[in-house]
């Protein structure tokens, strides 16, 4: 009988312990359908379009950490709350970067943030701990999500055989889409709609204006040439080219009814390409600067200039804009600019000193202040002109900035036209840059190396800057679209890596 | 990170931190089963724990008494703004129990317990949204406890004795929310150590003015196991003089077992038939301020804890059905000692209601057998850790979102006395 008794407990034990040990379940369970929604749009096979941004390029290099978390694989990643569906990447192999052709590197490893082995940042080095180990011969077949393709102008989309291998080294060809083109002929844009999109992306014109802007100049403004077949790569491209390239890509993407979101163009001050190396750069002492000053070329120089200006050739303005000053303390530095009247014919050589308007490219950092030749009388940037690459001049930034200007015209339209969501990234990455975006535990600024937004290539973001990007196209779907895909906390995606494995 | 420190080889059962903090409040299946009251209950050698003045108050010359749990607990975090979740996979723990005590004479009784008050052990998805808080910790302490109680008069008595503890730690978190070696790898910090020695004590007193009444007040110290003899591992730290290397290195790291007041009253009815007893709990848990952990490779890792005392307030009853067969039910509701801002998910203790019952079935004049079982109920609770700094940020972060626990631990025992 108490035996009895005893089995009833042991019951009630037992069956009190099945009812509490049951799953733990919340009030709101976000693992549960319906708790994030797709709204209006399908998430189910999302496709992203573009060039390095979509690509999740960074430091100078595709290589496999910053392409895991590129923006378009973050996106996938929260829409799958929403519905959205696998996300599959041309991954490279490693995490060296850089590219081989038939075992031959055509492109360099990442860089990395070394130090002086002492506890103190040295600055970007690139990556020698490992070996790239990514062949483009070795092609990626299969069904894809990412078509972002490194180098990509907004007419390379569109251009057949931009995937032939056998144009690589002629440079007709991209290695980076060579590694996933279907074919030799097909063209980028085709094999994204045949992927056959729910949803997609479409970030594209970055380079148009870029590598016009990184090249210092280098290139031409096409504007008003309509064929982009006779541009060269660092020229600008004609913005009725881009809207009609653009549009035809919109409409390939949309044609089985898919939705999307058009992402414009950033200004090229938001990247520390352009921000990081001062325009006086060059620092000189009382004495230094009184010996420059006494080169008679320079004094023969400015004495021309006033002559010229008295004689009509150039205004006064202009006089004083070339007029050469060394002072003690922070110089500008001394620069051949091409748009300055010509005044060879008086043996006056097309010189004056940068100024607040010009923006000195990033890679001019390793220039200014060298001498040429190991001769002390030849510095770079003060008795040696920098170079037109090493300065981008205000008409330079004009030419782009109308560009630019035009090309986020057309995607305003196109996205309106088409009821796209559009992005506006030049709005969001210009908070970066002044005085920058409050994160989860700091600032997420466009500040090189320390700001968290821009890898070590001073271009392309980081993987948080990709997470802040990522975020701005979700709100921006979800606001047009009316769904709710949650954002990604930004500061819990790396900024810079450092690494001692340099040469 | 806590650090405790390491311990016991055999005994060294891994507990687990119900109770407010990493405190587990599983020192005997009799009283358990009656919401864990029992500085004013003389049940059976348990008393010896409970209130070390009551163990000569037992009837017989020899008291024994073990038993041990199963706990089984999960906790549950979401966070609906990024879309994260995580569930922790918990081992059984098996916090155990074991007491002794001879009356001398009818004044002098003298004992000794082995006993596990504190422990924790969590382990989270590896690299979950909280693994730079914690991956996987495991604490454990065990404490034995010599004992002697004395009748001050017939109504009063005293007791007390130094209590050892042995105290071990195995904690893994990541070293920052975003740090990664080269290859994308979290960067990650482990630190392990066993059989830290640390000695504190105990005190009571109770209070008998008749057959059917009893106070009792008990004091445990606080009890600082000082980790020194651990090993630290750091692994996946990038190759550069700007992050501490990989490999193993020292530490040094302090956690508080808090001081613990108890005063209680018990009393019988209906023929002595029917007891209930009421127990209040203050844990002097603000001690626990920060959690230190100073590596030997310069590196320091330092995680605000700000706990606060907290109370517990606890209630029991027991009702002696037949001559084999004793029923035992209890509540109690238990104040977590962690701050808002302060809910790291390493002890996640939000405030929690327990229920409990049990029996005793008396197989023959000495031997009995002891079963308990709780349910411990914690409410949802949207919560944060405020105060961690990544490596090189300037200012903290917050990790935050919705944690939901429960725990659910059946125990037996046996009691034997002749």
């Amino acid at each position: 009988m108490m035996k009895t008794f005893n089995l009833k407990y042991i019951g009630l034990f037992i069956a009190a312990a099945a009812i509490v040990s049951c799953d733990i379940e919340f009030e709101e369970p976000i693992d549960e359908a319906g708790a994030f929604t797709p709204g209006e749009a399908d998430f189910s096979n999302y496709v992203s379009v573009g060039n390095s941004l979509t690509s999740g390029f960074a430091d100078n290099a595709l290589y496999l950490d910053a392409q895991l978390q590129s923006f378009p694989a973050i996106i996938a990643g929260q829409m799958e709350f929403a519905g959205g569906g696998e996300f599959i990447q041309p991954l490279v192999n490693d995490n060296a970067g850089g590219l081989l052709a038939g075992g031959v590197q055509i492109l360099p490893n990442r860089f990395v943030l070394a130090s002086d082995g002492m506890g103190t940042p040295a600055g970007p080095a690139v990556y020698t701990g490992q070996a790239p180990t990514t062949d483009i011969t070795n092609t990626v077949t299969g069904k894809l999500n990412n078509y972002g393709v490194p180098g990509a102008k907004s007419f390379h989309l569109g251009a057949p055989g931009y995937g032939n291998i056998a144009g690589v080294a002629t440079g007709q060809a991209n290695p980076y889409y060579v590694r996933f083109a279907t074919a030799g002929t097909s063209t980028v844009i085709a094999d994204a709609a045949a992927a056959n999109p729910t949803f997609f992306t479409l970030w594209i014109g970055n380079n148009d204006v870029l590598s016009y802007a990184t090249s210092g100049g280098l290139g031409v403004d096409q504007t008003g040439n309509l064929n982009p077949a006779t541009y060269g790569s660092n020229d600008i491209t004609d913005p009725n080219v881009f809207a009609s390239v653009v549009s035809g890509y919109v409409t390939a993407l949309t044609a089985n009814g898919a939705k999307g979101a058009l992402i414009n163009i950033a200004d090229v001050t938001s990247i520390p390409f352009f921000t990081t190396v001062p325009s006086n750069a060059i620092p000189l002492d009382a004495a230094t600067a009184g010996a420059v000053m006494s080169n008679p070329q320079i004094q023969q120089y400015n004495g021309g200039l006033q002559l010229a200006a008295g004689g009509g050739l150039i205004t006064p303005a202009e006089a004083a804009l070339r007029t050469i000053s060394f002072v003690a303390g922070q110089n500008f530095m001394l620069m051949e600019d091409e748009d300055l009247t010509d005044l060879s014919g008086l043996g006056l050589p097309n010189l004056r000193q940068t100024n607040d308007t010009d923006l000195i490219t990033f890679t001019s950092a390793t220039v200014i202040g060298t001498t040429v030749g190991g001769n002390p009388q030849l510095i770079r940037g003060v008795s040696v002109p920098l170079e037109d690459q090493n300065v981008l001049t205000a008409t330079e930034q004009a030419a782009i900035n109308a560009a630019q200007g035009a090309y986020n015209a057309t995607l305003e339209a196109l996205a309106a036209a088409n009821g796209l969501a559009l992005v506006d990234a030049k709005t969001a990455l210009a908070t970066v840059a002044n005085g920058g975006v409050s994160i989860n535990g700091g600032v997420l600024t466009s500040t090189y190396a320390s700001g968290g937004a821009f890898s070590l290539d001073a271009v392309h973001p980081t993987p948080r800057g990709y997470a802040f990007t990522a975020n701005a196209i979700i709100d921006a779907i979800n606001a047009q679209y009316g769904s709710t895909v949650p954002k990604v906390d930004v500061a819990t995606y790396r900024s810079i890596q450092t690494s001692d494995a340099v040469n | 990170m806590n650090k405790l420190k390491a311990l016991a080889v055999l005994l060294l059962i891994s507990s687990m931190a119900y109770a407010g903090g990493y405190r587990v409040s599983t020192q005997s299946n009799r009283q358990l089963a009656m919401g864990h009251t029992g500085v004013a209950v003389v049940n059976n050698a348990d008393i010896l724990f409970f209130n070390p003045a009551g163990i000569v108050h037992l009837e017989n010359k020899l008291n024994f008494s073990a038993g041990g749990f199963g706990v089984i607990s999960s906790v549950k975090y979401q966070n609906s703004e990024f879309g994260t979740s995580s569930e922790t996979e918990s081992p059984t723990g098996t916090p155990v129990y074991a007491y002794g005590t001879y009356k001398i004479n009818e004044k002098l009784a003298v004992g000794l317990g082995i006993y596990t008050p504190f422990g924790s052990n969590v382990t989270w998805d590896t690299n979950w949204a909280g693994s730079h808080l914690v991956n996987e910790i495991d604490l454990s302490a065990i404490f034995i406890q010599p004992t002697v109680a004395y009748k001050l008069f017939d109504s009063v008595s005293i007791g007390g004795g130094p209590i050892i503890a042995i105290g071990g730690v195995s904690f893994n978190r990541n070293a920052g929310r975003s740090l990664t070696n080269e290859q994308g790898e979290r960067s990650n910090v482990a630190i392990e150590d066993s059989g830290v020695l640390a000695y504190g004590w105990t005190a009571g007193l109770m209070f008998t003015p008749n057959d059917r009444f009893a106070f009792g007040f008990n004091y445990r110290s606080l009890i600082n196991i000082e980790s020194t003899e651990g090993t630290a591992t750091f692994s996946n730290f990038p190759n550069s003089s700007l992050t501490p290397d990989n490999g193993d290195t020292g530490f040094t790291a302090t956690l508080p077992l808090p001081a613990e007041i108890t005063v209680g009253l018990s009393h019988k009815f209906f023929n002595d038939k029917l007891l209930l007893a009421f127990d209040y709990n203050r844990a002097l848990w603000s001690e626990y301020e920060s959690l230190d952990l100073v590596f030997e490779n310069g590196s320091t890792s330092i995680n605000p804890r700000n706990y606060k005392d907290s109370s517990t307030w606890r209630l029991g009853a027991q009702y002696t059905a037949t001559d084999k067969l004793i029923l035992r039910a209890g509540y109690y509701f238990d104040e977590s000692p962690v701050q808002s801002g302060f809910f790291a998910p390493e002890t996640p203790r939000n405030d929690s209601n327990g229920y409990t019952f049990g029996f005793t079935y008396q197989v023959n004049s000495k031997l009995a057998v002891d079963a308990s079982f709780l349910y411990l109920r914690f409410k949802e609770i949207d919560e944060s850790y405020d105060f961690f700094t990544d490596p090189g940020a300037s200012s903290p972060s917050t990790f935050g979102g919705t944690y939901k626990s429960q725990a659910l631990i059946p125990g037996i025992g046996v009691t034997y006395s002749m």
